[in-house]
């Protein structure tokens, strides 16, 4: 789960990384309220999950209230690489002096964590890693050493940090990777972390990539669950539990395991026909999920045909049958189903389906003439 | 001949009770012909369940069974600690299927692992297992899609296109030495490197397929392996040619790995490393098939 900015920063402020104190705005009269409890000059930020931002109007600052008023209604609204702002962060304006870049990530290659930090903050960390790669200074934390003070302090000093500075630095670093590890991310990102003209570090930008798989021990989590950023088809697919990506074809995809559903989308896409969707029902699919995905599929009015692929490992192919079968008598399903079942229990599942064939549901043996099909019931030209 | 796993290989199943999946899976495991020894549960140890003898601890079955291998199929939050449960208890290979394990309890464990047990071998989290065709399968794969006999040796860090390309493999009349999947997690216990070498190695292996798919690079490492290390043929489909680009792991994760973990990037590393690509499952163990032909 990726937090907005003003997420993030309430998320690493709880592991004591300083933040510029701020609110939440959704409109222009709470925002020009909030402005005026905060103080002047304020920044006016617009929250969405989209990088470049502030080239697209969507960062000011705010002299006073009029200006405030102007800069909350323009960015309110505001489309940036197709994300609408809906909600603004307000914050004290910081006098900043210097910024630079500190991130934790995992190293998936040399299966440990990995630190960075750069003096070349407030713009986009790709380029600086492509343009002047040694700007960057990289340290691997293995987990059950951790990062200390020292660790930050030699960090900063690698990066060419000015002395005055390191400590601050390396106590926020030293905060970050408590966040990062304790709170269960698998990003956390600060750019910029600015230096003040007073000589305070504090973070003035937050990424926070939270897993998803550590949700069990955050209860806490759930309140920023954010559910806008989806369409509709995704965010009933959330609802239920089942992992959906819409894309902009018409045969309709079900498989299990992501890895398969993917496949099951390239061979599609390799027949002549088009995805309208990537959904994985995962591993022990019961019939109650299968007919969760069905409807899901079916509420998408570009679904001409339905493709459902499924290899049984630890899902269990009459369990599957069934579920297709429950769904046909549950679900208004307008568009006809191909269904391929192979693995586990495969011949009970081809068996029932057997006993269920009609021209609104097809069982095929393989996944290339099941594609085939599909794409052909889809009034697709197959190759 | 295999890797990692034989006929005589002993597994004990941990966290085994009448209800558990795990149960379900080592009667599978042990009907295709897999030496399921003991299984583990601290509250029924002395227990016999589906036929298999209980014990309340890894320790105790492995001083007692000799198990040289385990398998696991409990609950995330369970996971961590029967891994280090088994690799304490001095067994050198550890299969672990559990689905959802945070990313921070699995790095805490690989390194736990790396430092204070080399001897043991994780496999997964989050894998559909390892099969040496005809001897040993301990995990959720379906033996009866897999072929003995040779000669093909088998990765994937998907599970259901593990199972779908064994399965053309084996409709197609090509047998396999060892299929291993090796799970999607950010942390995998073992790698596609570690398995291609063990390939290489291991005589009765003429060629290889590996199944990728798109994100990180583990594809691109193991692109460099083929071309500096071996010798074999090697097969490769990704998954996800037609994908858009997934979640992205926001900035750093790209610079960290240095790849764009697109299907396209992952393909030509692997065509430039002298790796055979195919487009889909199918394709692949077509090609896998005019290999065998001309090695034998």
């Amino acid at each position: 789960m990726d937090l907005y900015e003003y997420q993030g920063k309430q998320y690493i402020a709880r592991f004591g990384v300083p933040v510029s104190p701020g609110e939440v705005a959704d409109t222009v009269d709470d925002a020009v309220a909030a402005a005026e409890r905060l103080g002047f000059p304020v920044a006016i930020k617009a929250q969405v999950q989209v990088g470049g931002r502030g080239k697209a109007g969507g960062v000011k600052l705010a002299a006073d209230r009029a200006e405030a008023e102007t800069h909350a209604r323009s960015i309110l609204g505001l489309d940036i690489k197709g994300h609408v702002v809906r909600r603004l962060w307000l914050e004290q304006a910081a006098h900043i002096a210097k910024e630079h870049y500190a991130s934790f990530t995992l190293d998936r290659s040399a299966k440990l964590h990995l630190c960075m930090l750069s003096t070349k903050g407030g713009v986009e960390i790709e380029q600086v890693a492509e343009e002047d790669p040694g700007a960057i200074a990289r340290r691997h934390v293995d987990p059950l050493d951790g990062f200390s003070e020292a660790d930050g302090l030699a960090l900063a000093a690698e990066a060419g940090i000015e002395e005055s500075e390191r400590q601050g630095v390396a106590d926020i670093l030293a905060s970050l990777y408590r966040c990062y590890v304790e709170g269960d991310a698998d990003l956390v990102e600060v750019n910029p972390l600015v230096v003040t003209a007073a000589g305070t570090v504090l973070a003035l930008d937050a990424k926070v990539t939270l897993d998803d798989s550590a949700g069990f021990r955050h209860p806490e989590w759930a309140e920023w669950a954010n559910l806008d950023e989806l369409d509709h088809r995704e965010r009933l697919a959330r609802e239920k539990g089942l992992q959906y990506v819409g894309l902009d074809g018409y045969v309709g995809i079900i498989a299990n395991g992501a890895g398969l559903a993917m496949s099951t989308c390239d061979v599609v896409e390799q027949v002549g026909g088009k995805p309208a969707n990537f959904l994985d029902i995962g591993g022990g699919a019961s019939a109650e999920v299968m007919a969760n995905a069905l409807e899901v599929i079916s509420t998408d009015e570009k679904v001409r045909s339905i493709f459902v692929n499924i290899f049984g490992g630890i899902t269990r192919g009459e369990e599957v049958a069934n579920g297709i079968v429950q769904a046909l008598d549950r679900v208004e399903i307008h568009a006809p189903i191909v269904v391929r079942i192979d693995g586990t229990n495969a011949v009970e599942g081809r068996a029932i389906l057997a006993a269920h064939e009609s021209e609104r549901l097809v069982s095929l043996p393989t996944m290339i003439e099941a594609a085939r099909a599909a794409t052909e019931l889809a009034g697709g030209a197959p190759r | 001949m295999s890797i990692f796993v034989d006929a005589s290989t002993k597994v004990v199943v941990q966290g085994l009770s009448p209800t558990s999946q795990g149960l379900y899976h080592a009667l599978r495991n042990r009907a295709y012909g897999t030496q399921v020894v003991a299984g583990t549960n601290p509250k029924r140890g002395g227990e016999v369940v589906g036929g298999i003898p209980v014990f309340a601890s890894v320790a105790e079955a492995v001083a007692e069974t000799g198990a040289d291998a385990s398998f696991i199929a409990v609950p995330p939050t369970a996971a961590p600690s029967a891994i280090l449960e088994a690799a304490e208890a001095g067994v050198p290979f550890i299969v672990c299927i559990t689905e959802f394990t945070p990313a921070q309890d699995e790095a805490r464990v690989f390194a736990t692992l790396r430092r204070y047990f080399p001897g043991s071998r994780l496999l997964g989290p989050n894998c559909p297992g390892i099969i040496s065709a005809g001897a040993c399968n301990i995990g959720i794969t379906s033996g009866d899609i897999a072929l003995a006999g040779g000669p093909v040796g088998l990765v994937s860090r998907s599970g259901t296109v593990f199972y779908q390309a064994l399965y053309e493999l084996t409709e197609k009349g090509v047998g396999q030495t060892t299929g291993v999947g090796i799970g999607g997690d950010p942390v995998p216990g073992t790698s596609f490197v570690d398995c291609l070498g063990a390939f290489e190695a291991d005589p009765a292996t003429k060629a290889v397929i590996l199944i990728g798919e798109i994100g990180g690079n583990a594809e691109e490492e193991a692109a460099e392996f083929v071309a500096a290390e071996m010798t074999k043929p090697v097969v490769a489909y990704i998954a996800g040619v037609t994908a858009p680009p997934g979640r992205k792991m926001g900035h750093a994760g790209a610079i960290v790995s240095g790849s764009k973990g697109t299907a396209a990037a992952k393909m030509a590393a692997l065509s430039r490393a002298g790796v055979t690509v195919a487009r889909n499952p199918t394709e692949a163990a077509e090609a896998m098939v005019e290999i065998v032909r001309e090695l034998t």
